[in-house]
């Protein structure tokens, strides 16, 4: 950020849902907007909701695929070896052709280098759109997956090479440890777990806290609605497994009014511009030094 | 005809699996010759999608003619049906021997559709 040589991806990450990663992302993006350039991606393609918040100029919605592949019925011998191939179950020898369940490949391309007929080609199929949209030094590129479409990941990716150029880029995590929220971490510098005093807020940010060292990534976290619950539970945790609390949103009734009304943390509280800086300036201390 | 029935135990006395991807395994039955093949569906039950699809490869690999379980869903039911497989429902509280009776007493009715909604995982 400071230098601007080199590319820094900060995730905004959660176990659980709901506690606060778009309002965190949101607001770290907008005081950095008060500084300098700043891109952020949602990246929650299942339910993006970043763009709901933000007005400005955008340009048209770009068309993103992935590979499937499709069978020449007439060169197929059923011989299955990519059935035997397909770790994902994709593929099956039907009656008089081989299947396939687009619904579960991973677009490997596997099936169509192994079949010794040439009887598979693969074939580009919508997964989703990216949309862009700039305010002064705000950049947000977000994902949006197409209806009926299950695999995030490539669409998550897509999004992240949109970004790529960039200087800074604040990524907008999809919930969950699973596939969609580990494309979206992993080529990140460092990650701020988002969690909530609650129980399920504690549980879920152990499974995200796991899953991120699984992956080699420092991360610090975030406690958002502080004050609500049992916080004394999530830093007693933190402590334990030295993970840094590095800021708490108070737990207050004029954020929630605000956002519902589609107003961010920063315009609610203004004055916590501040922690906001201070929490980017220590994030990538705490990426770089990794 | 070779019969393929979802199966919780080892032989026929044992209820049948409501599940057919996860089934515990499956029980093969020649019907001209009575003799019985015990399958195992290790693999398809830890595995983490499609296990549908592949128990029915299984079957279709097995030459199976029919196919009475509890449940099955549309791309096994699509698997199956490519290669004329019938699938026939039944209450998962009949046992095997029980299901293959309603079967040969015309009790059971071949399936139009899958009986349950596909899913991902």
């Amino acid at each position: 950020m400071t230098s601007g040589s080199t590319a820094f991806r900060l995730a905004i990450a959660s176990g659980k849902g709901g506690t606060g990663k778009t309002t965190l992302a949101l607001a770290l993006a907008e005081a950095q907007a008060q500084i300098g350039p700043v891109t952020l991606c949602d990246c929650d393609v299942e339910e993006p909701n970043a763009h709901l918040f933000l007005t400005g100029r955008s340009g048209p919605p770009q068309a993103v695929h992935r590979a499937v592949p499709r069978i020449d019925a007439q060169r197929c011998d059923r011989c299955g070896r990519c059935v035997d191939l397909c770790a994902f179950n994709a593929l099956a020898v039907g009656g008089d052709c081989t299947l396939v369940f687009d619904e579960l490949c991973h677009s490997c391309g596997g099936c169509a280098r192994i079949c010794p007929m040439g009887a598979i080609h693969e074939e580009n199929s919508l997964i989703g759109h990216i949309r862009q949209l700039r305010r002064d030094n705000l950049q947000l590129i977000s994902g949006t997956l197409a209806i009926g479409q299950v695999m995030a990941p490539p669409l998550i990716r897509a999004v992240l090479t949109d970004a790529a150029a960039a200087p800074l880029i604040l990524v907008d995590c999809p919930p969950g440890t699973s596939c969609p929220m580990i494309a979206a971490v992993r080529s990140c510098d460092v990650v701020l777990l988002v969690t909530e005093p609650t129980p399920f807020g504690l549980n879920d940010l152990k499974l995200a806290v796991a899953t991120v060292r699984l992956l080699g990534l420092p991360c610090a976290v975030v406690i958002n609605r502080a004050g609500s619950g049992n916080d004394a539970a999530v830093h007693q945790y933190c402590q334990a497994e030295q993970v840094p609390v590095a800021l708490e949103i108070p737990d207050d009734r004029r954020i929630a009014e605000g956002y519902s009304r589609g107003a961010t943390l920063l315009q609610t509280r203004p004055e916590l511009a501040p922690a906001l800086h201070r929490l980017l300036a220590d994030s990538i201390r705490l990426g770089r030094k990794a | 005809m070779k019969i393929a029935l979802s199966s919780t135990g080892q032989d026929l006395a044992a209820p049948v699996d409501s599940r057919f991807g996860r089934a515990a395994r499956f029980l093969l039955v020649d019907d001209n010759s009575g003799k019985m093949q015990i399958v195992e569906n290790q693999q398809n039950l830890n595995a983490a999608q499609g296990a549908g699809v592949q128990a029915a490869q299984l079957l279709l690999r097995a030459g199976v003619n029919a196919l009475i379980t509890g449940n099955c869903g549309p791309k096994a039911f699509r698997v199956l049906t490519s290669a004329g497989v019938s699938v026939y429902h039944c209450d998962a509280n009949l046992s095997g021997a029980e299901a293959l009776q309603a079967l040969r007493e015309g009790r059971l009715q071949p399936a139009a559709q899958a009986s349950v909604e596909g899913h991902w995982s």
